[in-house]
């Protein structure tokens, strides 16, 4: 697929390299020529320098037979009227942008037909604004993924010495709870990925991903951890944009403290927040997290836009008592430096964001993409079309599917039921299959699976 | 440094090379010439050396960096040069330096030969020796980055350490392999082109493809001892006149062309107009030469021979059309000194390519307006584009270390024994891959002493491989780890 990608930044930068790995012809432009060489130096991908809406340097960028423009500058106006530069000059079959302001957003009728000819808005402080709130939700998750409008959810859990399931092979699951449906998608151990079978043991300190109905998810917790008390107390360090939406649409379950080091943003932080604690200071500041009460906290969010700042004080906070701590961190590099330390869970945005980007690159009908374990992994909810003589998958139970090595189907959704995958499950046209890669080389023969024979049409 | 991953690509590209064996024992079986021993012997022992050198690293798997870019590409031609050597052995028992040499010269296009009686020779060894031209001429790596997807985000590291011109990193394409494809699809197509033009202009088939061969990439060997003077035919001339200049024009540049399929888009490349321009200037001094001292006696005999001449020393090709040698004045030394300059980036020739002649000039210009209004800023641009201050950089860089190389080399050739018109005249031929001389080796390579021929062979290669792909090997910092 040819794709133009419009701003280098980190959200661009990391799509670039997703994407240009798996066989897709990249143009990506930016106004900053140095570091477009840094990433052509790295990835097999064109660049352009230059203003992205500007028609000229969208024809250089290859406009003229672009499958897809991904609009991802700093700038909402940019974004927007490169769309529509695309629609009118080139006829781009595909524009995906970036829209932050919820003042554009919030109007509909903005958007497609007669009006800015965008397909796909994608806002990333959202998409990580509901990824964290999600982790607030199911204590003791790494990652939690909606699939099938959040009626199945795939989540990951470090195992932990006093779970029961601990030390015990895969298919006591059922014994322990004869009523929870669930299906382990994938173990990692030290970081090796092993293909879950009936027989295999499950070791303190593995990482587990598993499948279930939403509300069998914390039933499924408990036999791989103790339970951990549902967070009441959470504090936030930064008030910017995630920060302030986490803010309010927790507020209502939670007590949530908010930090913020600007005094105007704070007066605008009170206005706008109804239950919300909202103290002026930084999260780096220790008397400030101590008068927040910082002890009896279950939660610790730092979410500024400076990572070094939200690891200093998230490792503080730690130290003075929170239960948990989640920190915003863009910088891969440190990821790997701070997780499972002192940091609970290190949240990556552009790994975050770029699930909800790589769903429409994706062929064959995808609903959901989610990138897992930093992108090394990834879960995909497909739709089977067709019927036994078009697909690969439709009219065949689950043991009959060539899949891919590596790839699990997790769950079936069919219509408003939720069937968890068992060998003998038959897909039927119109499913919802849910999918777990572990290798994201293999993503290529999982989406042959899922497009239709020729004889469809 | 991953010397384990260069070891396995050089391994797969020896047997990629391999395969370029089979087309001359195909002609030698048409034309029963006894070639088929010998060329199946190169073959099997290329294939079996690449196949030694590839199975213990088969497995070895990391990213090449730029460094390890120019390590595979310098150690590739350098290999690639000795091992092209074992048909020429085998078929004619030629020595070893003389062998190498003439593979060299082959695969980086100069067109310098050491043999004689041309005519007389197996007709599969001509046209092996046309082929080596041919492949080296778009470049044997840029071939191999098209068509094995394995090289992939390497292979833009390679590309770049084979790619001629001072803009390295514009790709026609997202992906380097497609690029790739595409130049070589653009140089298949202009190849085909030329060869019917010399089918037409009334060459024998054999003659039109191995003449092809050395014509669009500027190469210079010819099947006969006297070149393109044996057909004495305008046509011929004219013909290769075309496609010489093709060779030395961007290729690039030819795809964008032919995609908007609009000829205009040669004419706002600014580096075409200056080539064009030159090799007009050229022609015209040239010809007013010979029109005044009466070489050639009528008007309209001289004036397709000599731009024959003109524009196969411009672009570093060394196809003749006469001795060139023998003509009067300042001719003979003003086409030697024309090689310097050549092509354009992005072509089949060697030199310093025209872009970095005139942004030279441009600079030039600028200081001279610098004195006359010493705080007035001068933008420096080419045809509309301002140039980067870094890009200016590296071009005078290179422009000062090529001609530094050069007279070294002089003095070096010199030194073997040479009088310094004919050592300038042999340097000229090899490192701007020009590959006919005049003064002394106006007659050819073949009694040049064997310390000189080695150093032609290493000025070929830093002409082919403008320099500092080679030279940066020499350098402490990149062997540090």
């Amino acid at each position: 697929m040819k794709i133009i990608i419009l701003g280098a930044g980190q959200v661009g930068g990391t799509l670039a390299e997703n994407l240009a790995g798996e066989q897709n012809d990249i143009t990506i432009v930016d106004t900053d020529a140095a570091r477009l060489a840094e990433l052509s130096d790295r990835l097999d991908i064109g660049t352009v320098a230059g203003k992205g809406s500007y028609p000229s340097v969208l024809r250089q960028a290859g406009a003229e037979d672009a499958d897809m423009l991904i609009a991802v500058t700093n700038s909402d106006e940019v974004n927007m009227v490169a769309c529509q530069v695309a629609y009118t000059l080139f006829r781009t079959p595909t524009k995906i942008a970036r829209i932050r302001a919820a003042n554009y957003t919030a109007k509909e009728k903005l958007f497609g037909g007669e009006a800015i000819p965008i397909d796909v808005i994608i806002s990333p402080e959202q998409v990580v604004t509901d990824y964290i709130k999600r982790l607030i939700e199911h204590p003791g998750a790494l990652q939690v993924v909606n699939f099938a409008s959040g009626r199945v959810q795939l989540v990951g859990v470090r195992a932990f010495y006093g779970g029961p399931l601990v030390g015990n092979q895969l298919r006591q699951l059922r014994k322990h709870m004869p009523n929870v449906d669930t299906r382990v998608a994938a173990i990692f151990r030290r970081d090796r990925p092993i293909l879950p079978e009936g027989n295999t043991v499950i070791e303190a300190d593995d990482e587990v991903f598993f499948i279930a109905a939403r509300n069998d998810i914390r039933a499924v917790m408990s036999e791989l951890r103790r339970l951990e008390h549902s967070y009441r107390r959470v504090v936030i360090a930064g008030g910017g944009n995630i920060g302030f939406r986490l803010a309010r649409s927790i507020e209502q379950k939670y007590k949530v403290k908010l930090i913020e080091r600007n005094p105007a943003r704070c007066q605008t932080l009170s206005e706008q927040l109804q239950k919300t604690v909202v103290l002026e200071g930084t999260g780096t500041d220790r008397d400030r997290l101590l008068k927040a009460n910082i002890e009896n906290t279950d939660v610790f969010c730092a979410l500024t836009n400076d990572d070094e700042a939200n690891i200093m004080s998230s490792l503080l906070a730690k130290r003075l008592g929170a239960r948990k701590v989640m920190t915003l961190i863009s910088n891969p590099a440190y990821v790997d430096l701070v997780q499972g330390h002192d940091i609970d869970i290190a949240i990556s945005p552009q790994q975050a964001t770029i699930g909800s980007l790589l769903t429409h690159v994706r062929r064959g009908d995808i609903v959901n993409v989610y990138s897992l374990r930093r992108g090394a992994a990834e879960a995909i909810e497909a739709i089977a079309h067709g019927d036994a003589k078009s697909s690969k998958v439709v009219g065949r139970a689950i043991e009959d599917i060539d899949l891919p090595e590596g790839a699990t189907i997790g769950a079936v959704v069919r219509g408003e039921k939720v069937l968890i995958a068992h060998d003998d499950v038959v897909i039927e046209p119109e499913d919802h299959v849910i999918l777990f890669v572990m290798d994201k080389r293999r993503i290529r023969d999982v989406e042959k699976l899922f497009q239709v024979g020729f004889t469809f049409f | 440094m991953h010397l384990s991953v260069i070891a396995k690509i050089l391994g797969l590209l020896l047997m990629l090379f391999s395969a370029t064996m089979l087309p001359p024992v195909l002609v030698a079986w048409i034309y029963q010439d006894g070639g088929q021993v010998p060329f199946l012997t190169s073959f099997v022992i290329i294939f079996v050396t690449g196949l030694l050198v590839w199975l213990p690293f088969m497995r070895a798997n990391a990213e090449l960096q730029t460094r390890d870019g120019f390590l595979v590409v310098t150690l590739f031609w350098t290999v690639l040069g000795a091992m092209g050597s074992i048909p020429l052995i085998l078929v004619l028992d030629m020595s070893i330096t003389d062998a190498v040499f003439e593979s060299i010269s082959g695969l980086t296009t100069t067109g310098a030969t050491v043999l004689s009686g041309l005519d007389e020779m197996p007709r599969s060894l001509l046209f092996y020796r046309q082929q080596l031209q041919w492949l080296g001429g778009m470049g044997v790596i840029v071939l191999a980055i098209a068509i094995l997807p394995m090289l992939g985000v390497g292979g833009m590291q390679l590309y770049k350490a084979e790619i001629p011109g001072p803009m390295k990193e514009s790709k026609l394409t997202p992906r380097v392999a497609e690029t790739a494809k595409l130049l070589w699809y653009v140089y298949l197509s202009v190849s085909v082109a030329c060869a019917l033009g010399y089918y037409y202009a009334g060459m024998e088939p054999f003659d039109a493809i191995a003449y092809t061969f050395s014509t669009v990439s500027t190469g210079g060997f010819a099947p006969h001892d006297d070149s393109v003077a044996h057909f004495n035919s305008r046509a011929v001339e004219l013909n290769g006149i075309i496609f010489m200049f093709l060779g030395g024009c961007s290729f690039a540049l030819m795809f964008t062309a032919w995609k908007q399929r609009s000829p205009l888009v040669f004419w706002r490349d600014p580096e075409f107009r200056v080539f064009l321009g030159l090799t007009i200037v050229y022609i015209v001094i040239v010809d007013l030469i010979l029109w005044f001292s009466g070489v050639y006696d009528a008007r309209h005999e001289n004036l397709i021979p000599s731009a024959f001449q003109v524009v196969s020393f411009s672009t570093g090709t060394g196809l003749t059309s006469g001795s060139a040698a023998l003509w009067p004045s300042m001719v003979p030394f003003l086409l030697v000194f024309t090689s310097f300059v050549s092509g354009c980036a992005g072509s089949t020739t060697a030199g310093m390519k025209v872009v970095r002649a005139a942004l030279v000039f441009q600079h030039g210009v600028r200081e001279l307006r610098r004195l006359i209004y010493p705080h007035g800023v001068f933008a420096l641009r080419f045809g509309r584009r301002p140039v980067d201050d870094q890009v200016l950089q590296a071009v005078w860089g290179f422009v000062g270390v090529y001609i530094t190389l050069a007279v070294l080399m002089v003095l070096l050739l010199n030194a073997t024994g040479m009088d310094i018109a004919t050592a300038t005249s042999a340097l000229a031929a090899s490192l701007n891959n020009l590959g006919v001389g005049v003064a002394g080796v106006a007659d050819g390579f073949a009694d040049v002493e064997a310390s000189a021929k080695w150093i032609m062979c290493v000025a070929m290669l830093l002409g082919r491989l403008e320099i500092f792909t080679i030279l940066v090997l020499f350098t402490p910092m990149f062997w540090r780890q």
